[in-house]
């Protein structure tokens, strides 16, 4: 079963975050790769909690990862991200966004954001891709970019060609804002290191 | 040339490649993209119906005059299209007539979780059930074939994993139906009088029996021959769990659901030491399968309840075998959907709490407002119960205690109006009130009937809530509700009104194309006057957050602040502020 590669792509509504899965399986797809997709449409537009299973390789079965079996773990947002952490495999990889969008009941004021989540991140996996996405897209010229930047990180975990990423990233991302979009992913794969 | 496509993107290329011409549907999650993907066809007819029963009534008339025809709905909606699909099940059909049902096991955006396999039986009728996207192409092609070989509807059914996945399709050709098209004058078969419709009820038990022998051969029933110890009878998405969790146990993988292939099941039993059955929600293979006689083990060790996964296959197979469990940390908060910021139903929920109100609610973004702090929704059991509910309680309590109905404007649409007839006729004092948004705001902002466009986008007669009470014969009274004195003001003297009226709140969803038109600058909170006394939190506007701030001083723990990018500057909140605390920044 190693065959197949497990990529759980996780964020809040709004954020991209199946953009982002739908260029990444359309990678693998193009890749010659069998692969299947599975999220949840419907309530998730209301500012919900959004996640994607991506599992590609010679033959899959299951739309869904199954537990413990996740190669990396995708957080367009950083308690996200934790949420989904019980998903990684030992050795797993983690590409993290630091941004928090606060839950209600944060923002409410009745509960606290919780604190040392990156310290959690870094026990699972001390070599993690992680910075502010968001800030990083601001000074780019446009907030909208940060989950592009976030997959142009993904994509140096990834034995995938360049060139199709930038191919799929023209393809699928508002044609408006095309340029933006790949600027992003390409400070996305610079962000992540060698 | 193979493709990435979801299961409802399938369905509908499948539909398409088989000659539909006529495609129906109510929008509901997961089904929706079903319609939408069927409208990208200019050679099929499409439409967003008022409901699933009309929607299937259209496709059946299509059908009855010999096109390819499609009704899609979720799970619930067949409910609502059970009427026509009965006896349709009687009259049979022309055209072929495919009625795809889609399931919400675990319901991620539904009021249950009822299993729809139950309808085959009942209505007996053949049902296919496709277990990835390609499947759902094909599937949904052959039960075109099978509708016009055995002259019924047939059912297909998807559940949310199938229909919202995504899987490589082969893509194929468009081919015509083979049916001429004309209208036939054939009493005895479409008209169901009791005189015609009896000997029409032996015709259909013949039909399944036939049905039941098809089964047999039916390419898209498979044995997978593997491991002789376990044999796993499945279908759907549970045979992709099961087979990620066993690949190399044998399969009986049925495509048909319904009737089953009961000399297939007996010769697969010989192949195998025992036999599970994987299915998700009801025992329905496992009831069917005890019922031929056969020993299969089953639900106890799967649950009844919820979303199969490849972990609780190997866990109901492996026994007590060491399963890695996913642990969830507790300490994470839930992130639930939320009202938006500068939603227009905000206000309105807010007043019905000010004013005590026990609320009849109904299905759609609005039923957020049960949660807390709203909490000003009190039911919710079907598209359009709310109105009916709503004129019951007032039958047991009187007017006493201040019971009004919400509901959405597609929803009122949808199955809103008749109940609003039946208070008028019987007499009843109820305040009725839609949330008139403009649009199908939860399943992804779908036209209806009041929002002024169809399926296309194009403009479409839009119809008047105003004139329609007035033909009813009921008051209607519009209001504007980011108004909240006059939102107040209304609803507090309908309820106490002795007749019945429809109350009209309108404005436009914040994310359709009206709202730009509308949207303000954003609102700002003034820290040196804000008091922190989180009236504004009880808004549960996502734009508004508190700043955790001790200050002695001014005898405050926080203030409010107010997001900029998200705020739309509705002044809901500044409007419950009591220290004018909430300002608009002048751009001058």
């Amino acid at each position: 079963m190693s065959a197949v590669t497990n990529v759980l792509m996780a964020g809040v509504g709004g954020q991209g975050v199946i953009l982002a899965s739908s260029i990444l399986a359309e990678v693998a797809t193009e890749s010659g790769l069998e692969v299947k997709k599975s999220e949840v449409h419907g309530m998730a537009q209301r500012g919900g909690a959004v996640s994607s299973h991506i599992r590609f390789g010679s033959k899959v079965y299951s739309p869904l990862i199954p537990a413990g079996e996740a190669d990396i773990v995708f957080g367009a947002e950083l308690l996200e991200t934790c949420r989904w952490l019980p998903y990684l495999k030992p050795g797993g990889s983690i590409i993290a966004n630091l941004q928090q969008i606060d839950p209600p009941a944060v923002f409410r004021g009745e509960m606290k954001y919780p604190g040392g989540l990156l310290e959690k991140l870094k026990q699972r996996d001390p070599g993690l891709i992680a910075f502010n996405a968001l800030e990083q897209a601001i000074a780019l010229g446009d907030a909208r970019v940060a989950t592009i930047m976030l997959a142009g990180a993904l994509s140096k975990r990834l034995n995938f060609e360049q060139a199709l990423w930038l191919e799929k990233v023209r393809e699928l991302v508002p044609q408006k804002a095309l340029e933006i979009n790949l600027q992003a992913f390409q400070k996305g794969r610079a962000l992540a290191g060698a | 040339m193979k493709k990435l496509l979801s299961g409802n993107e399938a369905i509908a290329r499948g539909a398409y490649e088989a000659g539909c011409e006529v495609a129906t549907a109510y929008p509901g999650t997961p089904s929706t993209e079903i319609l939408q993907a069927l409208a990208q066809y200019p050679e099929i007819k499409s439409e967003w119906s008022i409901n699933e029963k009309v929607a299937l009534e259209v496709a059946s008339g299509a059908s009855y005059a010999g096109a390819r025809a499609l009704a899609a709905m979720k799970h619930v909606g067949l409910n609502v299209a059970a009427d026509p699909l009965f006896t349709l099940s009687y009259t049979g059909i022309q055209g072929g007539l495919v009625v795809v049902t889609a399931d919400d096991p675990n319901l991620y955006s539904s009021q249950n979780e009822q299993d729809n396999r139950h309808f085959a039986r009942s209505a007996k009728l053949p049902m296919l059930e496709p277990s990835d996207s390609d499947e759902a192409r094909r599937f949904a092609a052959l039960a075109f074939q099978l509708s016009e070989q055995y002259d019924c509807p047939v059912l297909l059914r998807s559940t949310t994993r199938i229909s919202h996945g995504e899987s490589l399709v082969e893509l194929a050709e468009r081919k015509p139906g083979p049916i001429p098209k004309k209208a036939v004058r054939d009493p005895a078969k479409y008209v169901m009088l009791p005189g015609y419709a009896r000997p029409r009820h032996p015709l259909v038990e013949a039909r399944m029996k036939k049905l039941k022998a098809c089964a047999e051969s039916f390419p898209e029933n498979k044995i997978e021959k593997g491991e002789k110890k376990f044999g796993i009878i499945t279908s759907g998405a549970a045979y992709q769990y099961a087979r990620e969790a066993f690949p190399d146990a044998s399969f009986l993988k049925l495509g048909m659901v319904w009737p089953l292939p009961e000399k297939l099941i007996h010769q697969f039993a010989q192949m195998v030491d025992k036999i599970y059955v994987v299915e998700e929600l009801d025992p329905f293979l496992e009831d069917n399968l005890r019922a031929m006689g056969i020993k299969v083990i089953g639900k106890e060790f799967f649950p009844v309840v919820g979303e199969l996964s490849p972990e609780l296959v190997k866990k109901g197979i492996s026994g007590p075998e060491p399963v890695p469990e996913i642990e969830f940390d507790n300490n994470i908060p839930d992130r639930p959907p939320n009202l938006c910021a500068g939603c227009p139903h905000r206000g309105v929920f807010y007043a019905l709490k000010k004013l005590r109100a026990f609320v009849c609610g109904d299905i759609g973004c609005y039923t957020l407002a049960a949660q807390a702090p709203l909490k000003s929704l009190h039911t919710c059991l079907c598209m359009g119960a709310g109105v009916g509910q709503s004129f019951g309680m007032e039958k047991a309590l009187g007017k006493s205690e201040k019971v009004v109905a919400v509901i959405g404007d597609s929803t009122f649409f949808h199955s809103g109006i008749t109940p609003l007839i039946d208070i008028v006729y019987n007499q009843g004092q109820s305040t009725i009130i839609v949330l008139d948004n403009l649009t199908t705001a939860m399943t992804g902002r779908q036209g209806h009937p009041g929002s002024g466009f169809n399926i296309y986008g194009q403009p479409s007669p839009r119809i008047s809530l105003e004139k329609l009470g007035e033909g009813i014969g009921i008051r209607t009274v519009t209001i504007d509700p980011y108004d909240l004195e006059q939102v107040e003001r209304v609803l507090k003297q309908e309820m106490e009104d002795e007749k019945p009226s429809l109350v009209i709140a309108r404005a436009p969803c914040v994310l359709i194309p009206e709202f730009r038109k509308t949207k303000k600058p954003p609102m700002q909170v003034s820290e040196e006057k804000c008091t922190g006394c989180k009236i504004c939190l009880q808004l549960a506007c996502p734009a508004i957050s508190w700043v955790e701030k001790p200050d002695p001083a001014k005898k405050r723990k926080g203030f409010a602040r107010i997001d900029k990018l998200s705020c739309t500057g509705c002044e809901i909140c500044a409007k419950v502020c009591r220290d004018a605390a909430i300002f608009r920044e002048d751009k001058n």
